[in-house]
């Protein structure tokens, strides 16, 4: 006997980038939460209708930064002026000036890095596979083809249901992607 | 007030400009009253609120050439307010004569005992003397009202006859212009402000000069646009997204400056040289110390904070209250680099520099009034407006 195929989320395409917004504003309204839209180009609105929310990026970032100013500000602190006292062209130990300028440095680089990696972090990435390679049809996504994918870890997720669903809302060359 | 949508004109552009016009002349008045019972300090005062309102029309000026400059389209929607800004030249040019009188009282290498024993300023005569200053004045000011002209004249002509080559020329007379827009600001700063110590020198300070005149400029359209807004013109044109953006410039410029202004005292602070370190010691003796620290903190760290949140400057009544204190702070800064030459040890607020404040703007306000009004407050034929209307943010 067959093994029991497990199905892993349904592929829809769409004609256009207006059918594609469309359907994006349908599929968030139905209260789908893992879904996602492939286009071979950004189209403006699209965060709107897939009802995104704010990227928390920014707040992780100004987090990083303020503690990074603080900590450099702290450590050049602890190293000239408690731990090994020096007197440098006769400034006083705690020389705020000249620690800013390399607290500022180091909050622009560990910015710049948190930046980098909490976004391919969020983004769920470096990811190798994805079910969505399964379809030949999804190659078009580089091309002309505009898609709509819903998962299957997706609650409201229902292998027929979710298939009659994006073909009513206008999708066509429907699959359903299995292991 | 009576304001044509269709058109986007005024068919009658109210008392505001009658009413500023009179507070301008009866505070002048009063200031004049003040020369009367003290000249050196009346000449003092008029210089630091006169150089507010200059710094202004310097800002709308940049502002302009900027955008034409990079072909930006978020800002079209704004154009004829910094463009109605720098049509105040002319006004301020008349009204820097009292300075010429007044430049005895104001600038030490002026006198002419004082600079035959001073071996620095007798090297520096050769720039520094009465003569060559006016020369230097009277060319500034001309070139800032021949260039705001020519920018203004085109940008009308657009309202009439729109043309694809306008748009290009506009950006391509736009290069020349921001040099030239450059070195009279930087040397004006030199001469204006600068030589109030002659002994002193800072290669930065024009772009210190500059960074708070473009701060000056941007909180002026926040500040003008929302007013527009609460009178319900312009709402669905300037949108909260061109506010967002100005938000963001304001925050760039804020840091702009304060890098500028850390940039200058970190050297002299780290060189120690005491002919450099003077002017922070003047700066720091005394109550000047709380102007300084207000600097740092009111003009610097307060307002990074305040807008730093993108819902913060699209917040526009919140972005209002910013752009205000900013504001405020930008005068607190001209006071700054002028007041300590003048109220050694201690900081003084005489009541003239007020009277000047008010009258000199007044007549600034009355004058960029009666030029908002009386064209078309946007740009409409321009091609690129609708885009501009509906620009958003990523």
């Amino acid at each position: 006997m067959e093994k029991q195929k497990k199905a892993l989320a349904v592929l829809a395409e769409f004609k256009d980038p207006a059918d594609l917004i469309h359907a994006a504003e349908k599929v968030n309204e139905a209260g789908y939460k893992a879904f996602d839209c492939h286009s071979p180009f950004p189209i403006h609105g699209m965060d709107d209708a897939m009802g995104e929310k704010r990227s928390p990026l920014g707040w992780i970032v100004g987090t990083v930064a303020f503690t990074a100013f603080i900590g450099m500000m702290a450590f050049q602190g602890w190293t000239s002026a408690i731990d090994y006292p020096l007197v440098l062209s006769g400034k006083p130990l705690f020389s705020y000036q000249t620690f800013g300028v390399a607290s500022w440095a180091v909050m622009v680089l560990s910015s710049a890095i948190t930046a980098v990696v909490a976004m391919l972090a969020l983004n769920g990435l470096p990811r190798l596979h994805h079910p969505l390679f399964y379809s030949d049809n999804f190659s078009k996504f580089s091309d002309d083809g505009f898609f709509v994918s819903i998962e299957a870890r997706d609650p409201l997720f229902h292998k027929e249901k979710t298939q009659q669903f994006l073909e009513s809302i206008g999708g066509t060359n429907i699959e359903l992607l299995e292991e | 007030m009576n304001f044509d949508s269709s058109q986007y004109r005024f068919t009658q552009a109210g008392s505001i400009g009658k009413i500023s016009m009179i507070v301008g002349i009866v505070m002048l008045a009063v200031s004049a009253f003040g020369y009367v019972t003290d000249s050196k300090q009346f000449f003092e005062a008029y210089l630091i609120g006169y150089i507010f309102w200059l710094s202004l029309a310097l800002g709308g000026l940049f502002f302009t050439l900027i955008n034409h400059l990079f072909g930006s389209e978020w800002n079209i929607v704004m154009r004829r307010i910094s463009e109605a800004l720098m049509q105040t030249f002319p006004l301020l040019a008349v009204l820097f004569i009292p300075l010429l009188f007044g430049m005895h009282d104001l600038y030490h290498w002026t006198h002419e005992d004082v600079v035959a024993t001073d071996k620095v300023l007798l090297a520096k005569s050769g720039y520094l003397n009465t003569s060559f200053f006016t020369i230097r004045i009277v060319i500034y000011f001309a070139l800032w009202i021949f260039m705001s002209r020519v920018m203004y004249r085109m940008s009308l002509k657009q309202d009439r006859e729109p043309s694809e080559e306008l748009i290009m020329s506009m950006r391509r007379l736009s290069a020349p212009f921001m040099i030239i827009f450059a070195l009279s600001s930087t040397f004006a700063s030199f001469d204006i402000l600068m030589s109030l110590e002659p002994h002193w020198y800072s290669t930065i300070y024009g772009v210190y000069f500059f960074g708070g005149n473009f701060l000056a400029v941007i909180t002026f359209t926040i500040l003008f646009a929302n007013f527009l807004r609460k009178k319900g013109i312009l709402e669905n044109i300037i949108t909260v997204e061109h506010y967002q953006d100005l938000g963001k410039l304001l925050f760039a410029f804020l840091v702009f400056w304060g890098y500028i202004g850390f940039s200058q005292y970190f050297l002299m602070w780290y060189a120690n040289i005491p002919e450099e370190t003077i002017y922070y010691v003047e700066r720091w003796e005394g109550d000047w110390k709380i102007i300084t620290m207000l600097l740092v903190l009111g003009h610097f760290l307060l307002p990074f904070l305040a807008i730093l949140p993108r819902m913060a400057k699209r917040n526009v009544t919140w972005l209002s209250v910013v752009a205000l204190w900013v504001l405020v702070m930008h005068f607190f800064d001209l006071y700054w680099l002028t007041a300590p030459t003048f109220y050694a040890g201690e900081t003084s607020f005489p009541w003239m520099i007020f009277s000047v404040l008010i009258g000199v703007g007044g007549l600034f306000l009355w004058n960029f009034w009666s030029t908002f009004t009386s064209n078309p407050i946007v740009p409409a034929n321009d091609r690129r407006f609708e885009a501009s209307v509906h620009f958003k943010n990523v």
